[in-house]
């Protein structure tokens, strides 16, 4: 599967400036590695050190918040856009 | 811990925020230069502001402070803006009313003294011009000409009229289906207003993903890249509550729960008091209140959770509707180490406070200000909230602007021809 991964600001020192990477990966567990792999470094940023989520970072695959979507495990179906997002709230 | 340099459109060190001294990282505690960023490089905690705050005696920041302006101003020594900021253009917020409510304490049992924070009172009704009027400060610090913001409809107001009056372009972002009053409150400043279709939490996703784009390029976000300056006005919520007893802490709060930014400054600011000497250091309880039908907070608590699941938001109370609160895990902390709580109320429940306030004590207050009398009901009768002690509760907005909550149930008490005949028939004639 190949998702196209939008990369927010603060984690673009690690794909030469690019807002948008390609990865492949059937669950968001997946895409990140393959992050890893291609930008070495950024799986650390994205991922405590148990391999969870940060507390402070959304993902999205599509327009789909993964909390609600099984986390680490949620589906990545090809062509799909993975958001990852700094959690910030405020209305 | 060393200071990072940070991407900016300014030059830092020609940065004239006041006593601000640094951005600190809420999570590893990693430092900043002052700039227009949010989320900690490291490990993409929440950035807070850092201080050099006032040396000198207690006294005379009191007397300085008395001797401010009637709004946040007065406090500019403890706040990120430049010492001058009372003569520049801005919406100049604060100093509400702290009305002290005998007859609510009346009706809740409150024997210690019951007070409501009014912030409806502010230029544009609710709360949010203070966190805006300081946003704007470091929008005009970083060199920032477009004002932006996610919002639930109150900010998208404050955003509006900060812009007009401080001279910066607008253009605000907010779920499609907010009620009217808010849409026609935020549309009136003359900004651009687009209606997202998505509730707020869409909204936020889409401004995050607009600010590391080049279509967004040069905006200030106030609560995304300027949110570590726009949250420190909630401390004026503090400052001024203390400074309205007679520079007391009170002993107990009661603060609605959207983002849990605001209580999260509250607590801070009370600990600023306490750490100047301003205020006698004693215990105070912090409670948060949330409207069921987005109530991620007040579960987690309930539950002695440490980390909070988001919901998907189904309430009439709009203001707080944030499924996914950014500073949700810092409320659970500060509930906690203060002995308070968190608690939630159902629709009815809001509307039914929202009435309760408004006829004990001729305060119209948004639905926010239902949620947080109502839990303040419920508190005390669940025995976890002290009726003798001094509470504070707060009301964050105007009563007019969520019209729609309220209308289904409220209305006329009769229709009647004319005539005094038909008055005396209907039974309003005044009782002997």
């Amino acid at each position: 599967m190949s998702v196209k991964v939008r990369i927010p600001t603060i984690l673009r020192t690690y794909t030469g400036g690019q807002a948008e990477v390609p990865a492949e990966g059937a669950t968001l567990s997946e895409v990140i590695a393959s992050l890893e792999q291609n930008h070495p470094g950024i799986g650390a940023r994205v991922l405590d050190d148990q391999g969870k989520l940060r507390r402070f970072v959304n993902v999205y695959v599509n327009d789909d918040d993964v909390r609600f979507e099984g986390g680490l495990d949620a589906k990545t179906p090809d062509g799909a856009g993975v958001s990852i997002i700094p959690a910030v709230a405020g209305g | 811990m060393a200071v990072q340099t940070v991407v900016a459109n300014t030059n830092s060190s020609a940065v004239d925020l006041g006593p601000a001294s640094a951005l600190s990282c809420r999570e590893c505690g990693e430092r900043f230069e002052l700039g227009p960023i949010f989320a900690c490089a490291s490990c993409f905690g929440p950035l807070e502001v850092a201080y050099d705050l006032p040396s000198g005696s207690p006294e005379e920041l009191k007397k300085r402070i008395a001797e401010g302006p009637n709004n946040i101003w007065r406090y500019a020594p403890l706040l990120p803006v430049p010492s001058d900021v009372a003569d520049k253009p801005n919406i100049n917020p604060g100093f509400t009313k702290l009305v002290k409510a005998d007859n609510l304490a009346r009706e809740l049992g409150v024997t210690g003294g019951l007070y409501v924070k009014d912030d409806s009172g502010n230029p544009t009704h609710s709360f949010k011009d203070r966190v805006v009027a300081i946003a704007v400060e470091a929008a005009r610090a970083f060199g920032f000409t477009t004002l932006s913001c996610s919002s639930t409809g109150n900010l998208a107001g404050a955003v509006g009229a900060a812009a007009a009056r401080a001279g910066f372009r607008s253009c605000v972002f907010i779920p499609h289906d907010l009620e009217q009053g808010k849409v026609v409150m935020a549309a009136v400043y003359g900004g651009e207003l687009v209606g997202i279709e998505g509730n707020y939490d869409d909204v936020n996703r889409f401004c995050s993903e607009l600010i590391g784009d080049p279509l967004g390029e040069g905006w200030g976000f106030v609560n995304v890249n300027l949110r570590p300056y726009y949250g420190e006005g909630s401390k004026t919520l503090a400052y001024e509550i203390c400074e309205q007893l007679g520079w007391q802490l009170p002993d107990q709060l009661v603060i609605p729960i959207a983002s849990g930014s605001q209580l999260t400054k509250i607590d801070k600011g009370l600990q600023e008091l306490i750490k100047l000497g301003l205020v006698e250091d004693k215990p105070y309880k912090i409670f948060g209140a949330q409207a069921e039908g987005c109530s991620p907070v007040s579960t987690a608590f309930k539950a002695g959770h440490d980390v909070v699941r988001p919901q998907k938001p189904n309430t009439i109370a709009k203001s707080l509707a944030i499924g996914n609160p950014a500073d949700g895990p810092y409320v659970l902390d500060i509930a906690r180490r203060t002995g308070g709580a968190v608690e939630d109320v159902n629709d009815e429940q809001v509307v039914d406070a929202i009435k309760l306030l408004a006829r004990t004590e001729g305060i119209f207050a948004e639905t926010a200000g239902g949620v947080t009398v109502g839990v303040t009901k419920k508190l005390i009768d669940a025995g976890l909230l002290d009726p003798s002690l001094t509470t504070v509760v707060l009301n964050t907005g105007d009563g007019l602007k969520t019209l729609d909550a309220v209308a289904p149930t409220t209305g006329l008490s009769a229709t009647i021809r004319p005539s005094l005949d038909a008055f005396r028939d209907a039974g309003l004639a005044a009782a002997n």
